[in-house]
């Protein structure tokens, strides 16, 4: 069993055989993935020593001690929350060994097929077809949403296989490649100015069997994992105390007395006092993790920060007065990251309007909460013995 | 006491964990709700048989003190956990009063004997000080006048019950008066299960203990941090019923449970508790430990704790129904209980104060 020493030892002697001062950035990413020392909890030979994940934090402390590089985990958020657990979870010996190292040295950037227009909240709805050709699959369809696409090497992919069986059932996961001639990538504007996101057209692309990940007509399942790992990693960051975007808003209001009201003030106070017990109960989550016992609190964070990230910005825009009807910048850029803090409040609010929406809607979370956490009875559903293609469109 | 980590505490230890499944197995004997209705309207609305239960059979009135002095030399985390399960059963004993505040203010006088009493419950204390009041604020004291003590207190929890008197005077000290020396009279109080009394005392003889102002403070703080851990048992316990009732009450052919608008209004109910428990146990903690931080770590407790502990008793009686309205449900116990700790040791409001203070969040 890998434990803390031996971790401290094995981590130590990746930085004597690849000095970070001295070594190529990629090469010591190359290095510390053949190591087992990338993500401790993946199995040996795929970047990990099966540790305990915890476990995984001893390493980051060493080699941030040794200034070593990282691999720039914002950037390649997608590939190492969803793809990378899902890969791992369905995919065969080759797909694991092929995929995962590129992935977790950031050189092959991933992004995620899921959302349509006509199919989000009601995902298992959607209706990109792909469908078999000897040893390919032909797929047509149009994706929406997909941060990252106009950057990625490789795509998850959810599509329909078999129209002809209740929607859940004749989903299909595949990987697709994103520099295939029929994969056209559209910015998609937002209410921000910018287009962090785009839209994908897909036509006549052909993926080889080789890049399904699990059975045909199991994407469904296959989907959850990479699902439940994006409520995770939306809602799990550790914050110090006004970490989040509570921060902002209370520099302001020290640096700026001529802005305060009584009105702002009260509010302020109850915004602050929300989101120091928000960051607390990440806090008593990660050591719910760390102990072994995940609790169902996860499920509540993603909901709790959407809401006070909304309010606490709309309050910031309202505190500045004058300058709350000015907004920074409107040109259309596409950003490779989301950077809350680096803008005015302006976009804080209009970008916020996006986290009561994204991995999953406010509406269907509370669902989630009632039903699996609460036990409450499950919505009505009308679909569920409708083949796909009759349902109402 | 001044252990400082980089991170609270916020999990239950085996040991706490056991503690509430002793304290929960004997509320349930002995704390049923329909004889907590039977007795709030009794001349004994206190259970003093429960009382007894608790402390001279576990040990609990003596968690804050230490073995020495015939506590249990246990902390302000182990007192939380009995309290959320005090909470849970609304039960009408005084050991927020008793057991953690009255017990506060003898630990800061150092007064060892009434400790040690109080530890063996064979003395029941009380500060006599307006539950109302927040650490911080100003309080009703008594005048000290040729050797005795007079004057008149309202608002104070337990006092009923009570065999010893905390009392502030006017010369800034504070006091230790038998019960017997002082005429106390029950108030009418909106919370049945924690009633208010009167105190008059009429030249009544007092043991000078030590100055009032530190022990009064401390007592109030530790009231207040621990007070959420009370909320935090109401509002499980009424979310829990609550959800238990709506599954099973059927009308328009379904569970009532089932329908959207009331399911996202337990969802997010569920998420103020969860958020309360984190609050909770950062306080809880915070106060154990010593921390540099439990100024901060009671504030925010407080200012997010009676919001929730007031929402989950108010939507256990609409969502109940006309169930709900009914003196025999106890969705009533409750909601006053719920009302009347948003008002103990000082409102919401009053502890957002505090914390724009400490947090240099000045107002205008």
């Amino acid at each position: 069993m890998t434990d803390a020493a031996d971790l401290k030892r094995r981590t130590a002697e990746l930085l004597a055989a690849h000095p970070p001062a001295t070594t190529d950035r990629l090469d010591f990413l190359r290095a510390r993935f053949d190591a087992g020392l990338a993500w401790v909890h993946y199995p040996e030979g795929l970047g990990g020593l099966g540790a305990p994940r915890s476990l995984q934090v001893v390493v980051d402390a060493e080699l941030e001690a040794a200034a070593a590089p990282d691999n720039d985990p914002r950037r390649i958020g997608i590939g190492l929350g969803m793809a990378a657990p899902t890969i791992l979870a369905f995919g065969t010996e080759e797909q694991k060994r092929r995929y995962l190292r590129p992935l977790w040295t950031g050189e092959e950037v991933w992004c995620q097929l899921f959302s349509e227009p006509g199919a989000g909240s009601d995902l298992a709805a959607l209706g990109t077809r792909a469908v078999r050709n000897g040893e390919d699959w032909v797929v047509n369809g149009q994706k929406v949403w997909t941060s990252s696409a106009h950057l990625a090497r490789w795509a998850i992919l959810i599509a329909r296989t078999d129209p002809d069986v209740p929607k859940h059932r004749g989903i299909t996961y595949f990987i697709c490649d994103m520099t295939d001639p029929g994969v056209e990538v559209r910015p998609l504007r937002q209410v921000t100015g910018e287009a962090e996101f785009n839209e994908v057209f897909i036509t006549d692309v052909r993926i080889p069997d080789s890049r399904r990940l699990g059975e045909a007509g199991d994407g469904w399942t296959v989907a959850q994992t990479t699902l439940n790992n994006e409520r995770v990693a939306i809602g799990g960051m550790r914050l110090p105390r006004e970490g989040g975007m509570i921060g902002p808003v209370a520099k302001t209001w020290r640096e700026r007395p001529e802005l305060r009201t009584h009105d702002l003030h009260q509010r302020l106070l109850k915004l602050w006092v929300e989101a120091e017990v928000a960051r607390l109960t990440g806090e008593r989550l990660r050591q719910q993790l760390v102990a072994g016992q995940p609790g169902p609190e996860g499920a509540g964070m993603k909901l709790a920060f959407a809401r006070l990230n909304q309010e606490i910005s709309g309050l910031e825009v309202e505190l500045r007065g004058e300058e709350g009807l000015l907004y920074d910048d409107w040109t259309m850029r596409r950003p490779e990251l989301v950077d809350f803090t680096g803008r005015d409040a302006g976009y804080r609010y209009l970008r916020s309007k996006g986290n009561s929406i994204e991995g999953g809607t406010t509406e269907v979370l509370l669902n989630i909460v009632a039903e699996r956490v609460l036990g409450l009875p499950a919505e009505p559903r009308t679909d569920k013995d409708v083949a796909w293609k009759d349902l109402a469109r | 006491m001044t252990t400082q980590r980089a991170q609270p505490d916020l999990l239950y230890s085996e040991e706490e964990e056991a503690l509430r499944a002793a304290v929960r197995d004997l509320l349930t004997d002995h704390c049923d709700a329909a004889s907590v209705i039977a007795r709030i309207e009794s001349d004994t609305p206190h259970d003093l048989s429960l009382w007894k239960a608790l402390t001279e059979g576990m040990g609990l009135a003596g968690l804050l003190v230490p073995e020495e002095l015939d506590g249990q030399g246990a902390t302000h985390r182990e007192a939380a956990v009995v309290l959320e399960e005090l909470g849970r059963a609304v039960a009408p004993v005084p050991y927020l009063t008793s057991a953690v505040v009255a017990t506060e203010a003898l630990l800061e006088c150092g007064a060892d004997d009434l400790l040690s009493q109080l530890a063996s419950a064979t003395v029941i204390g009380a500060l006599a000080v307006s539950l109302s009041v927040p650490a911080g604020s100003a309080y009703k004291v008594v005048r000290f006048e040729n050797g005795a003590l007079h004057g008149e207190l309202t608002g104070i929890a337990d006092a009923a019950v009570a065999d010893l008197l905390l009392v502030p005077a006017d010369d800034g000290g504070l006091y230790a008066v038998d019960a017997s020396a002082a005429v106390i009279t029950p108030q009418v109080s909106l919370d049945l299960t924690r009633p208010l009394a009167k105190v008059v005392l009429d030249g009544a003889p007092g043991r000078l203990l030590g100055d009032a102002e530190p022990a009064v403070q401390r007592a109030l703080r530790a009231g207040a941090g621990l007070l959420t851990s009370e909320q935090l048992g109401l509002a499980d316990w009424t979310l829990t019923e609550t959800v238990r009732y709506l599954k099973e009450r059927k009308q328009f052919n379904r569970p009532v449970g089932g329908f959207q608008a009331l399911k996202h209004r337990l969802a997010q109910l569920w998420l103020e508790v969860v958020n309360l428990r984190a609050a909770a146990r950062n306080a809880a903690d915070a106060l154990s430990t010593g921390s540099h931080d439990s100024d901060v770590a009671v504030a925010v407790a407080q200012a997010y704790a009676a919001p929730v502990a007031v929402h989950a008793a108010e939507e256990a009686v609409q969502l109940h129904g006309g169930i709900g309205m009914t003196w025999e449900h106890p969705a009533h116990l409750y909601l006053k209980r719920a009302k009347a700790d948003s008002i103990a040791y000082g409102t919401a409001g009053r502890h957002r104060e505090t914390l724009a203070g400490l947090v240099d969040l000045r107002t205008p």
